[in-house]
């Protein structure tokens, strides 16, 4: 029946162009701050916290708000990874946030640059807050991009180094390495072989021992990411060689990749209280200030110290510095109640008592100037050392870029390439790796 | 006045017809034809999701192909394990069905046990098995250690990352299975009664009685294999992040494939460019070439058809 099948087919036409026609009317943002926040409302928050403790946290943070702006509800949504809250941020709707927090700085540049997240410096005008004089430098760096401000600091992040004092009693040491060569030498003094394991590693050096990320090593050597064009830096820097070459001493100093990765496997979770730290598997371990707090609710059997990460060398005399990131707060560009997320963004991220009691209860670093110096900030001696960090001028962040992070992985990818043996020519896989990130740029704009 | 009811009734049918095919229709059009389409057309884009999509030209497809590191090593892990994972699954499968018809007692106890993993869900199956392989506390290399065989790393290890996620398709082949055993069921016992007075051997009688008996389930167990392989992604990625160490940690960045890429697979790719990166055109581009992948296969896989399969079946 040729009929049938001519009409078949102008069916099945007309369905897939309505289709298409149908889908190109959705998808893009349409909304503006013309909401009455005065009035009552429900807003979505999505959060990236898990922990129980971390939640807890959280719900007292928004009762605070409510107890400011009674009329405002807040739906909070914990547990978001950024693939999720960037899916929802492009489909919208009545169940999609209004307001996100990220873990991710790295995400920065993606927000911006997309228009995933709204331009908040309107919103800072009208309420007369002057962000450069609210947050500290490099917090105030990270959250924008190209000129946009999409993001507001929402508590930092600074790196460290624990150590085990009992491990370094033991192994007659007496202070923290200073530098990366007293650093070495500390980690194979520290470093127990038993069998074909170990009693006690020194150090995880392996890119896959959690923080150990080249980025946070790399940070200790203040690397250029980007020249003035925008290029890659990666093979033109020689701050990324010397890192690389550092991580790459370290694991063939301390037992070798394979057997790293063999007892690495066997290691507890980043995230819970079997982590090498907190059970003395490990005696030495870079990470953020939050680690301080978790390893002491695990009750470990030894004392924690707490100290910058080393530096070169040759630059002995910036030590003290370290990585600086945090989390981050954006109002999204499909939510038809901006001004009510802005209530909350604002409170949570620019309230000093609101962010000194979200500081204490997280034990994150405060991410106002006003915060930082709160005499309500409670806190261990030791995590005075993050606050430092975060105060230091010469840390370091790591720059927003218009593919978000994608260059960071580019190069942690690089990294598990180069420790495991993969990649033996260095210049050679940094002039590759450099090269491989301005393309990805270029295919992202 | 007869031509015109002639043509009103013709169009009467035709209408008749057409509703009748229309759910199929609307279904086609809605869930293949026009995904089908877009994606073509996102394929020549520019889009993020936000904002309209811009002319790419030929851009995302010299990209997937030149320039994006993770396509080829993706696309060589995804033949090997479609070559591998659907041939030893099939031969697996066939030989479990096979050992379970010839059982005389216990059979439905058996039938039970070869099915029930096939039960457990991917993420829970791929994460025990992360667990007994893992090669520092893993029950299984401590078992090989004790008896003097050199243990592999398994998950940790690219030569081994493939070869331990076959070993876990192995153990889920219960599907298989069943399918094999209702078709063996069936073959005619005349038949190999037959050949056995014919003086026929065990893989005698297999070979020309049992097999071409089978050949359509054989066919069509390899068909529906090469397709699923295809849209492999839930347990290379579990695997690779179990044995990476990157389990949670919402600020944390993973790029699928742990160790070396070797667990790479071309979904993962769509994911990873589509929802990670948010660069609907190469997505779009890596999911074609799955489709017309796919297509070869199974086109391939019909016109040897006529080889497997006896006239009249």
């Amino acid at each position: 029946m040729p009929e049938v099948s001519r009409k078949a087919a102008l069916a099945l036409a007309a369905s897939a162009a309505m289709a298409l026609l149908a889908t190109a009317c959705t998808g893009q943002p349409d909304a503006g701050a013309n909401d009455d926040a005065s009035k009552d409302t429900t807003i979505n928050f999505w959060h990236a916290w898990s922990d129980p403790s971390e939640v807890k946290a959280v719900t007292s943070l928004i009762d605070g708000f409510r107890k400011a702006h009674p009329n405002i509800r807040v739906n909070v949504v914990g547990n978001m990874t950024d693939d999720k809250i960037n899916q929802a941020l492009r489909t919208g709707g009545a169940k999609a946030p209004d307001v996100i927090s990220s873990f991710t700085t790295n995400n920065v540049g993606k927000f911006c640059s997309s228009g995933a997240l709204v331009d908040l410096n309107p919103f800072f005008e009208k309420t007369g807050t002057d962000p450069e004089k609210t947050f500290p430098k490099a917090m105030n760096e990270y959250t924008q991009f190209d000129g946009k401000r999409c993001t507001v600091p929402l508590l930092g992040d600074a790196y460290g180094l624990y150590y085990n004092k009992d491990a370094f009693a033991a192994a007659g040491i007496k202070n923290p390495p200073r530098t990366w060569s007293e650093f070495e030498a500390d980690a194979k003094k520290l470093t127990i072989p038993q069998a074909d394991g170990y009693r006690q590693l020194g150090f995880m050096p392996d890119y896959h021992g959690w923080e150990s990320t080249t980025e946070h090593y790399f940070a200790q050597f203040s690397p250029a990411y980007f020249d003035s064009s925008g290029k890659s830096s990666l093979a033109t820097d020689p701050a990324f060689e010397k890192g690389f070459t550092l991580q790459k001493r370290l694991v063939d100093e301390l037992g070798g990749y394979r057997k790293l990765e063999k007892y690495r496997a066997g290691l507890g979770d980043e995230w819970g209280p079997k982590h090498p730290f907190h059970t003395g598997q490990v005696a030495m371990q870079l990470d953020g200030e939050w680690r301080l707090g978790m390893a002491e609710e695990a009750k470990p059997k030894f004392e924690i110290g707490v100290a910058p990460l080393p530096v070169p060398d040759d630059q002995a005399g910036q030590y003290g510095k370290g990585y600086i990131t945090g989390t981050i707060a954006g109002i999204a560009a499909t939510s038809k109640k901006q001004n009510a997320a802005w209530k909350l963004v604002k409170y949570m991220t620019t309230d000093t008592d609101a962010v000194v009691g979200f500081a204490n209860d997280i034990h994150n670093v405060p991410s106002t100037l006003a915060a930082l110096k709160s005499p309500k900030l409670k806190y261990d001696p030791r995590f005075k050392t993050f606050l430092d960090i975060a105060a230091n001028p010469d840390s370091t962040t790591t720059p927003a870029s218009i593919n978000g992070g994608q260059y960071l992985v580019t190069i942690q990818q690089f990294g598990y390439d180069y420790e495991s043996g993969r990649a033996k020519d260095l210049k050679a896989g940094l002039l590759r790796t450099a090269q491989q990130i301005d393309t990805d740029i270029a295919q992202a704009k | 006045m007869t031509t015109i009811t002639l043509a009103s009734k013709r169009r009467r049918s035709a209408l008749k017809t057409l509703a009748f095919m229309s759910p199929w229709l609307i279904g086609f059009a809605v869930f293949f034809a026009y995904p089908l389409i877009s994606t073509v057309y996102f394929s020549f884009m520019h889009y993020d999701g936000f904002g309209p999509p811009t002319w790419r030209g030929t851009r995302n497809w010299t990209y997937v192909f030149q320039s994006y590191p993770l396509f080829w090593p993706a696309l060589r892990n995804t033949l090997w394990l479609v070559l591998v994972m659907v041939t030893l699954r099939v031969v697996f499968g066939l030989g479990v069905g096979l050992l379970i018809t010839r059982i005389r007692t216990g059979t439905g106890v058996f039938r039970t046990l070869f099915y029930l993993p096939y039960l457990a869900p991917p993420v829970a199956a791929t994460m025990a098995f992360a667990f007994l392989l893992n090669p520092g506390t893993g029950p299984v290399n401590s078992l090989l250690e004790r008896v003097g065989i050199p243990a592999p790393g398994w998950f940790g290890d690219p030569t081994w990352s493939k070869p331990a996620l076959t070993m876990l398709a192995l153990w889920g082949v219960g599907d298989l299975m069943v399918i094999f055993m209702a078709a063996l069921l069936d073959v005619p016992t005349e038949q190999y009664e037959a050949a056995e007075l014919d003086g026929a051997s065990p893989w005698q009688r297999f070979r020309y009685v049992t097999l071409p008996n089978i050949s359509p389930i054989v066919m069509f167990a390899v068909v529906t294999g090469v397709i699923q392989t295809m849209q492999y992604y839930t347990q290379p990625l579990i695997a690779g992040k179990v044995a990476s160490g990157v389990i949670q940690g919402a600020g944390t960045q993973f790029e699928p494939g742990y160790p070396e890429r070797s667990t790479l697979t071309l979904p993962q790719l769509v994911y990873n460019l589509g929802f990670q990166r948010f660069e609907y055109g190469p997505a779009c581009v890596v999911a074609l070439v799955l489709f017309a992948l796919s297509m070869v296969f199974t086109a391939f896989l019909m016109r040897r058809r006529g080889g497997l399969i006896q006239a009249g079946d």
